[in-house]
């Protein structure tokens, strides 16, 4: 099947068993979910802590084991539940890539930086010798914007916003088509994050890679993203081009979660009116039958109980998932 | 000394932090003041000595810490000389603080009743069950259903946001005059920051303490602050109004700030960073704390702290930009003695 999207999801879900008592019941962290990126193309992921994006970004990649769906990557099936299909995913971590949130804890302390980035070409084996190794880490870390004369030092020596260019070179290391940007800026500092943003927009720009954005930011996703994803307790509840999310929100949940973002211009949060949600996101281990943001939903209806909407098109490629929209 | 019109005056304060590498001065000489029923905003990124100042007026700095100078003056008082025990009285019963982290703030092994009753009973007369009462109210009042109930608690059981609510009523128990929040959202998702922040909004016009507001984000200071103040590097670069700050930014360090966050008009266009790293309080510049990374610095930058200086109604700034005259008379009066 060849495609115009570099990756395609179709009905992920991924479970994590928790003990509960003597029986093991299920955490659906994410369920069923579908979504489609094109090569070169930003999709930014977005949705409250414990919704399950992050899990959608290591399932991708394979850091867990999906408990269920199908996973495309250039037109090859890298896991397929209903055929069986699970592929030895070491020869497409070349292409597939992660960008992880703490650039404290995700950096090996013991490790050179010259190490560090050039650990993903040792284990690919795209070096023929040492010095072509060493040119190659060089070069990578000038393409991020760090001094190559701190190639032997260690991670501790650098500030956040360098250490998260360290794991930005490591991930560019084997030229990877697609990187999972786990809320890659969401440590940083508001002067240090731009940084980090126009950097990721422009490797796009030179090396065409396609992002799946994850972040809780909502200004900064809109900035970076030529889509937007909304998701909410594994589920995903719209998909639209990341104005046309804005200008145009269709979900209630999405709405609120718009209004909810305090805007940094007095003028204008003067005069917005913010929807307050009332009460908590319910846990995953009780989810609401039906719609799960039902409970907080202000639109409600028993029709939401007993079904979970179907996300459906609604004209120019925006995706929703509610009943009364 | 009710009759000061300022509920709190902060003087000149220096606070430092004696560490193995040396002296970290995290906070060199601020000064502002507050008034009863206020909302003052404090904005910075880390290590601009924001928090160190609200820890500085409650005195509850780390062991490594000390106020090297300057006064804290509550209703014309100079706290800094008081002694612990009437510190102790002091805090939670004139001035509260809640804190980023609601979970690691709590007592986890006592009950959410427990804790709020303790802050009554501690500081005021009331018997046990009159301190219960005073509890389910104040959970009441911060929207926590179910009040009773929720008073066997322990923290655990409860959401962040819940866990920020109680720290809340923990705070205004005692009704006091002032209520410091160092960054009390950024913890927590939007839809509950925007729940938090009404709940304080709202608690103000009722209660009527004023609010000290620290945190970096931008956007929760534009929608609820009276006067903001822009730290960095340990001392106020900017301070003004929310519009005279938002709109019309005097200090290079506030422009590039409000540069460097998406906006919805900008949107397609590329955001301009600040350039270069975090400043390093170990080696602090001689100058101005912001000109290694400042694209306009002057010669004069690099070698003296500007002084604050008006540059409108209730809008100062501490940047030789604004003073080009008097950088000029120096420069003159320095040609004339060479």
């Amino acid at each position: 099947m060849s495609s115009e999207y570099l990756l395609e999801v179709e009905h992920l879900k991924q479970y994590f068993p928790v003990q509960q008592g003597f029986k093991k019941i299920p955490l659906k962290a994410v369920d069923d979910i579908s979504f489609a990126i094109k090569p070169g193309e930003t999709l930014g992921l977005v949705g409250e802590s414990g919704c399950g994006k992050t899990t959608v970004g290591r399932s991708l990649l394979r850091l867990y084991q999906p408990t269920a769906g199908k996973i495309t990557f250039e037109g090859e099936v890298l896991f397929d539940s209903e055929n069986k299909i699970d592929v030895d995913m070491l020869p497409y971590r070349k292409k597939m890539q992660m960008v992880f949130q703490d650039p404290y804890s995700s950096l090996n302390p013991r490790m050179t930086v010259e190490d560090i980035i050039g650990e993903p070409l040792d284990v690919h084996h795209l070096y023929s010798t040492k010095a072509e190794r060493r040119e190659k880490v060089l070069s990578l870390m000038e393409t991020v914007g760090l001094n190559a004369e701190h190639a032997m030092r260690y991670a501790h020596e650098f500030s956040g916003g360098q250490r998260q260019r360290i794991g930005i070179a490591r991930a560019l290391a084997v030229n990877p088509k697609f990187i999972v940007c786990d809320e890659a800026v969401s440590a940083l500092d508001v002067s240090i994050q731009a940084q980090v943003i126009n950097m990721f927009e422009e490797l796009q720009e030179k090396l065409g890679v396609a992002y799946l954005f994850i972040a809780h930011d909502l200004l900064v996703v809109h900035h970076i993203s030529d889509r937007i994803a909304v998701m909410y307790l594994g589920h995903m509840m719209e998909i639209a081009d990341a104005d046309e999310l804005n200008d145009n929100p269709l979900h209630p949940y999405t709405l609120s979660l718009l209004s909810a973002v305090p805007i940094p211009d007095p003028e204008t949060a003067r005069h917005s009116k913010r929807i307050i949600l009332e009460g908590d996101v319910p846990s995953p281990m009780h989810m609401p039958s039906g719609c799960p943001f039902r409970t907080r939903c202000r639109y409600a209806t028993e029709k939401c109980a007993a079904e979970m909407p179907e996300l459906t098109d609604r004209g120019n490629g925006h995706l929703v998932a509610c009943w009364n929209r | 000394m009710s009759d000061n019109e300022f509920l709190l005056e902060v003087e000149n304060l220096h606070t430092s932090f004696f560490t193995d590498s040396g002296e970290v001065k995290a906070v060199n000489g601020i000064s502002f003041k507050l008034e009863p029923g206020k909302t003052l905003g404090i904005v910075g990124e880390s290590g601009s000595g924001k928090s160190v100042t609200a820890y500085s007026i409650m005195q509850i700095l780390a062991e490594t810490g000390r106020i090297v100078e300057g006064n804290v003056l509550y209703r014309g008082e100079d706290i800094t000389q008081w002694s612990e025990k009437q510190m102790a009285n002091f805090r939670g019963s004139k001035v509260s603080i809640i804190f980023q982290d609601p979970m690691t703030s709590l007592n986890p092994v006592f009950t959410v009743g427990y804790q709020l009753e303790e802050a009554v009973l501690l500081h005021t007369n009331k018997s046990k069950s009159e301190a219960r009462e005073r509890a389910i109210e104040m959970l009441t009042l911060v929207g926590v259903n179910e009040p009773a109930s929720r008073m066997k608690q322990y923290p655990h059981e409860l959401s962040g946001g819940m866990r920020q609510r109680v720290m809340i009523a923990m705070a205004l128990c005692c009704e006091p005059d002032i209520l410091i929040a160092d960054e009390p959202t950024t913890a927590l998702d939007v839809t509950i920051q925007a729940q938090i922040l009404e709940l304080m909004q709202e608690l103000q016009k009722k209660m009527g303490m004023a609010i000290i507001m620290v945190t970096h984000d931008l956007g929760v200071i534009a929608s609820m602050c009276d006067e903001i103040l822009v730290m960095y590097g340990g001392r106020i670069c900017e301070r003004g109004t929310a519009d005279a700050i938002f709109y019309n930014p005097a200090h290079e360090y506030t422009k590039g700030l409000l540069r460097s966050i998406p906006r919805k008009e900008t949107m397609d266009k590329k955001l301009v960073p600040i350039g270069g790293t975090p400043i390093n309080l170990l080696q602090m510049p001689k100058g101005c704390a912001f000109c290694p990374r400042c694209d306009a610095a002057m010669k004069i930058c690099l070698e003296e702290i500007p002084p604050e200086y008006w540059v409108g109604d209730d809008h100062l700034a501490s940047c030789w930009m604004n003073i080009k005259d008097l950088y000029d008379v120096k420069a003159q009066e320095e040609a004339k003695n060479e």
